[in-house]
């Protein structure tokens, strides 16, 4: 079967021409069909490569791929987790915060309005106490005020002076009444804060303030304006000897 | 002439016919394509060279793709398929390149 080539300098292309010609033998064929199958295989195999995809990787291939799916999963899923924590985390610190804020303004207004150091305002009454003869004393004053308190005012000031735990009457003589060192005069104007209703049924009651200053011929008139503004500011000085007693719990709202 | 109709026949019926390679073949088409381009670019050689038969060339083709595949399918038992293949294909890729050369010394005399 060996074709018979004349030896060098046969004209190669030549040669490759005859090669190729058609001849009816097996192994021609053969090569036909080789070359058909080789041809289809060709054409397949670009087409799968195109096309592929996990279905063609090898055992390992996708062991490894595998793996590096579960690493990267369990990863993220770590990545994720922290993430949420600070997240959590910075949710409630600021939501704690807040409150926190909100509970001290609070405190720091009720004391404010408690020791005089915040102007307050409010539904309330007020009492204008004329005193023709010079007959209210420091006592009916303080009478006037304690009967507020027991109706429940949460802040009293008399002229421009702030009534607060340290408040003191004084009595100066005939129709000279000095609150904590400053002087009053008549008319003197008492507004408070508190339930307006209540505040003047306790001026009112029989006996009480109202009937004594009548008692002592002085008038008391009393108006429920909508808003009463208690203005007068009190300085507080340091304590100097008392300190607080930390409490267990911290911070007490 | 015969065989390079055969060749582009087969493309285009490859092509057309878009088969589906089976799941146990697709390991070894490849390089059973590497190895079959290599035994026919080894037959035109042979043809320039003068020593060409049609039974050598049958049977280096096939053996080669029999060989090839059996390689591959040895590796991939033993575990080192991938590695295994690489090297078929490098082997194989330069004795395509040598014949390429053997072949075109022929042919343009360079």
């Amino acid at each position: 079967m060996t074709i018979p080539t004349t030896p060098p300098p046969a004209h190669p292309w030549k040669t490759l021409l005859r090669v190729g010609s058609p001849r009816a033998t097996r192994a021609m064929l053969l090569a036909f069909v080789l070359m058909l199958w080789l041809g289809f295989a060709l054409a397949t195999q670009v087409r799968q490569t195109s096309t592929q995809g996990l279905s063609t990787l090898r055992e390992d291939e996708l062991v490894r791929l595998l793996e590096n799916v579960q690493r990267d999963n369990v990863r993220l899923a770590a990545e994720q987790q922290a993430l949420q924590a600070e997240r959590d985390k910075l949710v409630s610190g600021q939501e704690s915060t807040a409150e926190a804020r909100a509970a001290i303004q609070q405190r720091i207004d009720t004391l404010g309005i408690l020791t005089g150091t915040l102007p307050a305002k409010g539904p309330g009454i007020e009492l204008t106490i004329s005193d023709p003869k010079g007959a209210v004393t420091a006592p009916l004053l303080l009478d006037a005020v304690e009967e507020l308190r027991d109706a429940g005012a949460e802040a009293i000031q008399i002229d421009d002076v702030r009534v607060v735990a340290s408040t003191y009457f004084t009595d100066g003589g005939t129709g000279v009444v000095s609150l904590s060192g400053t002087r009053l005069t008549a008319p003197y104007v008492i507004r408070a804060i508190g339930d307006p209703n209540t505040l003047a049924a306790a001026m009112e009651i029989p006996g009480g303030v109202s009937d004594t200053m009548r008692q002592a011929s002085a008038s008391m008139t009393s108006t429920r304006p909508n808003v009463v503004r208690v203005d007068a500011l009190q300085t507080i000085p340091p304590a100097r000897y008392a300190r607080p007693v930390p409490t267990p719990s911290g911070v007490a709202s | 002439m015969i065989p390079l109709v055969g060749l582009l026949a087969g493309i285009i019926v490859g092509v057309f016919v878009r088969p589906d390679v089976p799941l146990w073949m697709q390991p070894y088409l490849p390089i059973a394509v590497i190895a079959a381009l290599d035994a026919v670019l080894g037959g035109i050689r042979a043809v320039l060279d003068g020593i060409f038969s049609d039974k050598v060339f049958v049977i280096s083709f096939l053996s080669n793709v029999v060989v090839a595949a059996f390689i591959v399918f040895l590796g991939d038992k033993l575990g080192v398929g991938g590695q295994l293949s690489t090297g078929v294909v490098v082997v194989l890729g330069i004795r395509i390149f040598s014949n390429v050369a053997s072949i075109r010394r022929h042919l343009f005399h360079a």
